[in-house]
């Protein structure tokens, strides 16, 4: 018998506002406990709530992303439940008319196969702060910073079909909220977080089975490994003919498992109600229109424009599109190779291979964004510049671009500065490489006998003698030529 | 002189006149205070120094010749549900007994600014919950006019204060008949306002969507401008009104001609007693007799109210009430950290059953349970959602009556004050004296209390007087016309 998982998810996504949903207490990561809050967040007695425009915008625009439709009076409900980081002992979220619904998002599975995943529905709610368990058990404390802070909940519709799936979904899904800068989507600081609902048939069928929902899944990799061994725990039930109930279970992060939290006899009864301190929202086609205008391009949509128009490779391409910064930086160098040094073979390969290549290399090992460096659009393009004109070759190019993200120097500066340029000077490369032949006769006696790499160490001691200068080919030329008459 | 006695705008005028100080003014009151205010127990919390030294520092200005503002220099007591700053907010419970809140509601941030003199916290039903002030976990609270009856409530403090002369005036909260029950049976002048004209940010929280503070006066002037001071948009309370505030002392116009007064036939009814039925009736000839014009109208949906509103409020305090557990402030059980009972309850939800247990009072209890109940899963449709369409219905009610009549005349309470211990077994007789309150409440509207006479026994009646949403300059020229033509106010109780 063959099975099938059928997959939902939830996700919550914290929105990047300065301030909290409901009060104007800051949102920033990291503050020391219970900084950021005030008689609102504290839930006080009598304290009130006013919306977050910022959040409201937000929503807009991840539903706009999501190809939504919008409630145009959305209303607030109180979702009841104690826990010591819920002051309230509520949390105000929707329940009956959520911010939009009936979305779906497009995945581009393996093979360029295309995929649409509904959207059941997207609502804002706020989130709730955080417990911490003293080690010696004497005692729990609160720290309230994170509460309030507005959070966008998108749940699926129960429409992936495997862990593959999921992540492609997932990485989809994050570039959007990213892209459009709703969130800013840093897992290690909890501004994304998921929940999984799966259940596992007979492929073939059509009904759903009694659903497992999985909490507390705060990375990529555990939604992913949470999955696979819910997936292989209900096939194997399924196999032994056994029931699988509808529950709730938690990732057990040591044993790798996951394990029941609640049977559905246990499920919380919330007792939503609308929220009566806040005033339905209406959202007006002209605050949507304004908005659509001004959103950005969508990444999946960019990328297939970067991928068709500037034939740009798959690796490429998702490097530049990880982050709206970068591929904004890539457009921006190809409108100045166009404007600023026409006919001089600024392709858009060159400007790819360099940004995915070489400065991607030094983002990564020096661990920084794009836009903590001093490089600008204008001196790639005339680092490029420089290489395909001949002025410097492409080693000198790599080794002088530390300088440039690092000082904000002008490659051309640097070149003049140091006397990088190129040497295409037969005469002058010729004379290099006899002196070097002449010092070096035990590594052409090598190469004759046939050890290749001794030929490579000959171009070393050339490219050394002339400071990098001089033009490799040029060097590979001459030095063959030489050595075959030898 | 007896400074006591005199109401807001009377004092007022003798500080404008340097006839008299603050500072004379507040000590007085205190004295009276401290010689007769344990006979009546009208306020949980004093706040004495910080009310001599604001009244000094109204005196400096005056010397100085500042302009003052109609309440500079004026003591005026406060429902112990408003949030004020350093000052404990205990809402009448056990749970807030410790509580001193960090922030001031919005209406005190304006008395303060108008330089009013806070004098102190007053006695009330536990978190509103109540018709009589008995429910108080700081003892019951009396009726100036005969201290074996109940003062009514739940702001029976406030009440009280105002008809003792312990206060010119007070502010109060009303979700159900709250000033206006307690103003009839105290024989003062009590006002709620349209939801939405007062902000409620600092008003802890009973029944969000009915909640709405107001003022207890010994006159409709001083309503008047108490409420030119409290009323208007607040952009921390989204369910305030951005709607203009007019001038309300300009409304203060003795004439009742071509006033279309709408009586409802279903507000006269088994049950109202014979005294106050005729005590209206007789009012409204007073009207009559004015020049105003009275119709019969109909408000069909009247019976049903106080079943709707015994859900929705209830639900709504519910949750509202959630947040008293004993974590982050108030009352927190003695016997906490006993952890498991029976194998299944953790150590925090004993600490919070204890405490929740403990904390409150047993009317405050049952609510929570009728609302908890009510929009249990399985139910909510049923009841909540149910109350919500009768509401409705009741709303449309007013809605059709006020095509035809400027305002509405009916009893406010359907007896003069009861006996303490009388209703407090129960439940829902005491439910049932705020009948004619109610239905104002869940259609939103303002309403006035009125004293319009008195039972057999000397107790007050008064006369409830309901307006069309943010109309109160209507109900202010009804009652200051009422006013004018009648003595009723100028009657006091006998308290030495």
């Amino acid at each position: 018998m063959e099975y099938e998982p059928v997959i939902g998810l939830e996700i919550h996504a914290e929105l990047a506002t300065k301030t909290k949903l409901f009060c104007s207490c800051s949102t920033k990561f990291g503050a020391s406990p219970n900084s950021q809050v005030c008689p609102i967040c504290m839930g006080l007695p009598g304290v009130l709530p006013v919306v977050n425009e910022k959040a409201v915008e937000h929503m807009i625009i991840t539903a706009l992303a999501l190809n939504c439709t919008i409630t145009r009076q959305t209303k607030f409900d109180r979702k009841n439940y104690y826990y010591p980081d819920l002051p309230k002992n509520y949390q105000i979220s929707q329940q009956y008319f959520p911010f939009a619904k009936d979305g779906f998002l497009e995945i581009k599975l393996l093979g360029d196969e295309k995929k649409k995943i509904g959207i059941g529905n997207i609502h804002l709610e706020e989130d709730a702060g955080k417990n911490i368990h003293l080690e010696n058990g004497k005692a729990s404390l609160v720290d309230l910073n994170r509460t309030g802070i507005p959070l966008v909940e998108i749940v699926t519709k129960p429409d992936l079909r495997s862990p593959e799936e999921v992540e492609i979904f997932m990485d989809t899904l994050r570039d959007i909220l990213l892209y459009t800068e709703v969130s800013d989507c840093k897992m290690e600081e909890g501004s994304l977080r998921f929940e999984a609902n799966i259940s596992v048939r007979e492929k073939g069928q059509t009904h759903l089975p009694p659903r497992v929902e999985i909490k507390n899944l705060n990375s990529f990799k555990i939604v992913l490994l949470a999955i696979k061994h819910e997936i292989e725990r209900q096939t194997k039930m399924l196999e032994k003919k056994e029931k699988v109930l509808q529950e709730t279970r938690l990732w057990d992060e040591e044993k790798q498992i996951t394990r029941l939290m609640r049977s559905k006899e246990e499920a919380h009864d919330y007792r939503y109600f609308p929220e009566p301190d806040l005033p339905p929202l209406f959202i007006s086609e002209e605050e949507i229109e304004k908005i659509k205008k001004e959103m950005p391009e969508l990444p999946n949509v960019r990328k297939e424009r970067f991928i068709t128009k500037y034939r740009m490779n798959e690796y490429d391409s998702r490097i530049i599109l990880s982050d709206k910064e970068t591929a904004d930086f890539f457009e921006e160098c190809l409108k100045l190779g166009e404007n600023v040094y026409p006919g001089t073979s600024i392709f858009s390969k060159d400007i790819a291979n360099w940004i995915a290549g070489p400065v991607t290399r030094y983002l990564n090992e020096h661990n920084t964004p794009l836009s903590k460096t001093q490089i600008t659009p204008q001196y790639l393009v005339e680092l490029i510049s420089l290489v395909n004109k001949g002025l410097i070759n492409q080693n000198t190019a790599k080794n002088i671009l530390p300088e440039i993200l690092e000082k904000g120097k002008a490659p051309q500066e640097i070149v003049k500065e140091k006397g990088l340029i190129q040497v295409t000077d037969e005469e002058e490369i010729s004379q290099a490489v006899d002196k070097i032949l002449k010092e070096n006769q035990q590594v052409i006696d090598d190469f004759k006998k046939g050890k290749t790499n001794a030929f490579s160490f000959l171009v070393g001691q050339v490219m050394k003698s002339t400071k990098g200068k001089a033009n490799p080919q040029t060097v590979n030329k001459l030095l063959k030529q030489k050595l075959e008459i030898l | 002189m007896e400074l006591h006695k005199s109401t807001a705008h009377e004092l007022h005028n003798l500080l404008v006149e340097k006839k008299i100080s603050s500072l004379e003014i507040t000590t007085s009151i205190y004295e009276r205070i401290e010689k007769l205010d344990k006979k009546i127990n009208s306020y949980i919390t004093l706040t004495k120094e910080s009310a001599l030294q604001k009244a000094k520092g109204v005196d400096k200005k005056i010397s100085k010749g500042e302009e003052i503002s109609s309440l500079s220099g004026i003591p005026i007591a406060i429902k112990d549900i408003i949030s004020t700053k350093e000052i404990r907010t205990t809402c009448g419970s056990k749970i807030l007994s410790n509580y001193i809140p960090i922030y001031d509601a919005t209406v005190i941030e304006k008395l303060k600014k108008a330089d009013a003199v806070i004098l102190g916290k007053t006695n009330m039903d536990e978190f509103a919950m109540g018709s009589s002030t008995e429910n108080s976990a700081y003892g019951v609270c009396r009726n100036p006019w005969n201290i074996s009856t109940i003062p009514g409530g739940s702001s029976g403090g406030s009440a009280a204060c105002v008809a003792a002369d312990f206060a010119p005036l007070s502010l109060g909260s009303d979700t159900g008949g709250s000033i206006r029950q307690p103003a009839s049976m105290c024989g003062v002048v009590g006002l709620k306002p349209t939801y939405g004209r007062v902000s409620r940010y600092g008003l802890v929280a009973f029944a969000s969507s009915l909640d709405q503070i107001g003022s207890f006066t010994k006159d409709v002037r001083d309503t008047a401008i108490i409420l030119n001071i409290i009323a208007g948009h607040d952009s921390m309370d989204s369910t305030s009104v951005p709607e203009d505030v007019p001038n309300y002392t300009k409304h203060l116009i003795n004439n009742a001609k071509n006033l279309k007064i709408g009586v409802p036939k279903e507000y006269f009814i088994k049950g109202t007693s014979k005294e106050v039925e005729k005590t209206i009736l007789n009012s409204i000839e007073t009207f009559k007799k004015l020049g105003a014009e009275i119709l019969e109208i109909s408000l069909p949906h009247t019976e049903y109210a106080v079943a709707a509103y015994y859900i929705i409020a209830p639900a709504e305090a519910s949750s509202n009430l959630a947040r008293y557990d004993g974590v982050h402030y108030g009352y927190r059980t003695k016997d906490e950290g006993r952890g498991a009972r029976d194998g299944d309850i953790s150590a925090i939800v004993d600490m919070y059953e204890r405490t929740r247990d403990e904390g409150f009072g047993d009317e405050v209890k049952r609510r929570i349970m009728l609302g908890t109940y009510a929009l249990s899963s399985g139910y909510y449709e049923a009841y909540y959602l149910k109350a919500l369409k009768v509401r409705t219905l009741i709303k449309n009610d007013f809605d059709e009556a006020f095509k035809k009549c400027d305002v509405i005349i009916t009893p406010v309470s359907p007896t003069p004050a009861f006996k303490i211990g009388e209703k407090i077994s129960d439940p829902l007789q005491m439910y049932l004296s705020d009948i004619f309150t109610i239905p104002v409440n869940l259609a939103g509207l303002p309403a006035i209390s009125l004293p319009c006479g008195f039972s057999s026994e000397g107790l007050p009646i008064g006369l409830q007087i309901i307006g069309k949403p943010f109309d109160e300059g209507k109900i202010l020229q009804a009652s200051y016309t009422f006013e004018q033509n009648t003595e009723y106010h100028l009657k006091k109780p006998k308290l030495n």
